[in-house]
């Protein structure tokens, strides 16, 4: 049944059509230094549950967040076991830090599943309420396993201390009206819809394999539900193959001291000089609290890393368009997806009349658009038009769709289509070419509906590719240097030709190219900082490591270096924001009483993301050649591409590669230039396996594994298989 | 001529750092900048005059989504 028709149905008789399948209640557990120290395991095909306490070495070892999430999925799945499967689990998990209100950027959730289009483990991160809640509910983490017969929604009501499992059939499954029902649904009161968060996902998520989750939190200001996204690998697409239609947490005693921290002065004086340099230099530097993240738009298009065109090119003369000065966000009003956080970056703009799609001719708020969104579904489609742009940012959401993956994907089969691989009757009618947008919006609205090129298209670069070999006979070595994927995952949106450590940042990451791992591009391309493979290699070791360690512990990776100090160029290795680093080792230590310095935090992730790289091998997909990158990621792929960039490439032929260009064609440069690039990028794969103690295949080394503590005799087994 | 991180740019008369920000396009705003070595403060990048065949260094300190 199609959402819309279920607008006239009233909250009570929604809720009067749940018929309850399970209902538990447990024993209440107070968060003591940051962990509640058990999980919550659901099952929801027999509608069971479990409490699992969580051992003093698995915290240790795994700290919490990605960590947990991990070390759970791989006791619930086995080798065989593919995305669809029932034993394939999502896994929530907030980190011990998380839910403090002092320091900003402190209320992330982490995601973990087995992603259906990397067939490997994928974590996502997402702001909310529901993490934290969940943990002063009683759980560190929440597992949920098995597949519904019919749609569900899982309530736990931290206040009473039970949880439901409820046929729901009634509820809109699309996240801006599903939200705002079981908000109203679940609050006793408008006072009380502060205290309800909720997990949804979308229709398109249903047909596709880019869904994602939408977390959810109440705005009394606005009186307005926003949603915040785990965007990453599909795990919306497994939430909804698992009929889950939403998941639902209370709870109504929220204070300062929550997470029970052993000092919690300590946090708060750190906490207040952290807010003084946010409200006093924000404006300065990074305007989070007025544009949040679009202001990137007109940066990375100065730096000629705005992808345009399916990543072609670096800029372009429409790109102000799209950028932070047209989307007039609503001001005035808190911003943050958690509490206590000044940097307010969740920009909205309100009263959006929307002008396709059921929807159509509602006015809506819509949650960003962030940059990854502008510059994915904006500028890489070659769509430089505000309004097409907000339309496509909403569908996304309340579809529950990843907007990186779409607008990846959008860009690829533009290009297809432009390049004649595709054309009208393969896609229905749909005039793909770079600009379209109301080709587009019409791909996303067929995601939705589950028809049509707009769900061939929801299944993924990786698999377009095969498809358009197999079906219409494209050419395969083209369309792997243009298809901008790595292990299956779709390229987030930054242009890396010029940055061989941002090349190896996106295609030696776990999870595929997604920015949070690394971001090395000023570095390497501009500042010039890290000119040998060494440098490089270096970077590649501590930037990934220490941004793992967000995802471990519960904290948003923005408050490090989105703001600075005043002073923060005078230090010594001003790029770490060492002030910022410093007050990380504070907190963690004044929440878990375990004193940490900056050494522990690199080893603390060093742990997960070796887990977490012989989890890729156990699922037969980690070794070498699956960071193996698309060519268009390294250099020009046309001539086109070329000749837009000649000087450039000339210049680096004749002085870097020492060839005398003179009468070579175009098509002989690319050539020479592409040759050149890739041994860099093989060169510099072997000095980072090497500075992270793994083989030339990739492959973790048992010394490496022993050193960190997790040679577990399982873990052994599958690394001995590749040496 | 002026060294900007390694490249060769086209040295003006009474050129400031904030003139050689606009010249290279570095619009980020989270940088530091020291000319032949000495970092020089944020509120003197208009007044700083950068001598012919100066090396300057612009560190955009490290962002990303």
């Amino acid at each position: 049944m199609n959402c819309c028709n279920h607008k006239k149905l009233s909250i009570k008789e929604m809720k009067q059509a749940h018929k309850l399948l399970a209902e538990f209640e447990y024993i209440p557990q107070e968060v003591q230094r940051g962990y509640a120290n058990r999980t919550l395991y659901l099952n929801i095909s027999e509608n069971t549950m479990k409490i699992k306490p969580i051992s003093e070495e698995i915290k240790q070892k795994f700290t919490g967040g990605r960590g947990f999430g991990l070390w759970y999925l791989w006791h619930a799945i086995t080798p065989q076991t593919r995305w669809n499967d029932p034993e394939n689990e999502i896994i929530i998990s907030p980190g011990p830090i998380a839910g403090i209100t002092q320091y900003p950027g402190a209320g992330k959730s982490y995601v973990v599943s087995l992603s259906p289009l990397t067939d490997l483990p994928i974590d996502s991160n997402v702001g909310g309420y529901f993490g934290p809640y969940l943990k002063f509910a009683g759980f560190d983490a929440l597992e949920i396993q098995g597949k519904a017969d019919k749609d569900i929604i899982i309530f736990i009501d931290g206040d009473n201390h039970k949880i439901y499992i409820e046929e729901a059939p009634m509820e809109c499954v699309d996240s801006h009206i599903l939200a705002e029902q079981l908000t109203e649904m679940y609050a006793d009161s408008e006072e009380d819809k502060i205290n309800v968060s909720v997990i949804s996902s979308g229709k398109a998520a249903e047909h596709t394999r880019i869904g994602m989750l939408n977390f959810s939190y109440y705005d009394p200001w606005r009186k307005h539900t926003f949603l915040k996204q785990a965007g990453r690998g599909g795990i919306g697409t497994v939430f909804r193959d698992k009929k889950i239609k939403a998941l639902v947490i209370k709870y109504s005693n929220l204070k300062g001291d929550s997470n029970n921290p052993v000092d919690v002065e300590r946090i708060a004086k750190i906490g207040v000089k952290m807010h003084k340099e946010i409200r006093d230099l924000d404006h300065l530097q990074g305007r989070m609290r007025t544009v949040g993240t679009s202001k990137l738009v007109e940066i990375m298009n100065d730096y000629d890393l705005l992808p345009v065109n399916n990543f072609k090119y670096g800029s372009h003369p429409e790109a102000h368009k799209i950028s932070s000065h047209v989307w007039n966000f609503s001001q005035g009003l808190p911003d943050g997806c958690w509490y206590g956080c000044t940097l307010q970056c969740a920009k909205k703009v309100e009263g959006f009349e929307l002008k396709t799609g059921p929807y159509k001719g509602q006015k809506v708020i819509v949650d960003g658009p962030e940059y990854e969104t502008a510059a994915g579904v904006g500028s890489n489609c070659g769509i430089f038009n505000r309004d097409a742009v907000l339309e496509c940012n909403f569908y996304c959401d309340t579809y529950g769709i990843d907007t990186i993956s779409f607008g990846t994907i959008c860009a690829f089969v533009m290009e297809c289509y432009e390049n004649g691989i595709i054309n009208k009757e393969i896609t229905g009618g749909l005039e793909l070419y770079f600009g379209n947008w109301e080709a587009q919006l019409e791909m996303l609205h067929q995601m939705a509906r589950g028809e049509g090129f707009g769900k061939i298209a929801g299944q993924g670069i990786k698999r377009l590719k095969e498809i358009f070999v197999k079906e219409y006979g494209a050419d395969e070595n083209f369309l792997n240097d243009i298809g901008m994927e790595v292990k299956g995952l779709e390229y987030s949106e930054y242009v890396t030709k010029e940055s061989l450590a941002q090349q190896g940042g996106y295609g030696m990451a776990n999870k595929g190219p997604q920015h949070d791992e690394s971001w090395l591009i000023f570095m390497d391309m501009v500042n010039k900082q890290i000119p040998t493979f060494e440098d490089k290699a270096e970077a590649l070791f501590y930037f990934p490591l220490f941004r793992t360690w967000f995802s471990l512990v519960g904290l948003c990776k923005l408050p490090w270096n989105d703001i600075e100090p005043a002073d923060n160029a005078e230090k010594d290795e001003p790029q770490k924001v060492p002030e910022h680093v410093q007050n990380y080792v504070e907190i963690f230590s004044a929440v878990t009483g375990k004193e940490i310095t900056k050494e522990d935090i690199i080893t603390q992730s060093e742990i997960v993301y070796n887990f977490q790289k012989v989890f890729n091998l156990r699922m037969g997909k980690g070794t070498r050649k699956y960071d193996d990158i698309p060519y268009r990621s390294a250099g020009p792929v046309t001539i086109e591409e070329y000749e837009s960039r000649k000087e450039r490439y000339d210049k680096q032929l004749k002085e870097e590669v020492g060839i005398d260009i003179h009468g070579m064609t175009t098509q002989e440069k690319i050539e020479a230039l592409r040759k050149y690039r890739m041994e860099q990028y093989e060169k510099l794969r072997d000095v980072v396996y090497k500075r992270r103690g793994w083989t030339l295949d990739a492959v973790p080394k048992i010394e490496t594994l022993k050193k960190l503590g997790i040679d577990y005799p399982e873990v052994v087994e599958v690394v001995k298989q590749y040496l | 001529m002026v060294i900007v991180n390694g490249e060769k740019i086209e040295w003006e008369k009474n050129m400031t750092i904030s003139r050689v920000l606009e010249k290279c396009k570095y619009s980020y705003p989270n940088i530091m900048v020291k000319v032949n070595g000495t970092l020089v403060k944020r509120e003197h990048y208009s007044k700083h005059i950068v001598k012919d065949r100066d090396v300057v260094q612009v560190i955009h300190l490290m962002s990303g989504g």
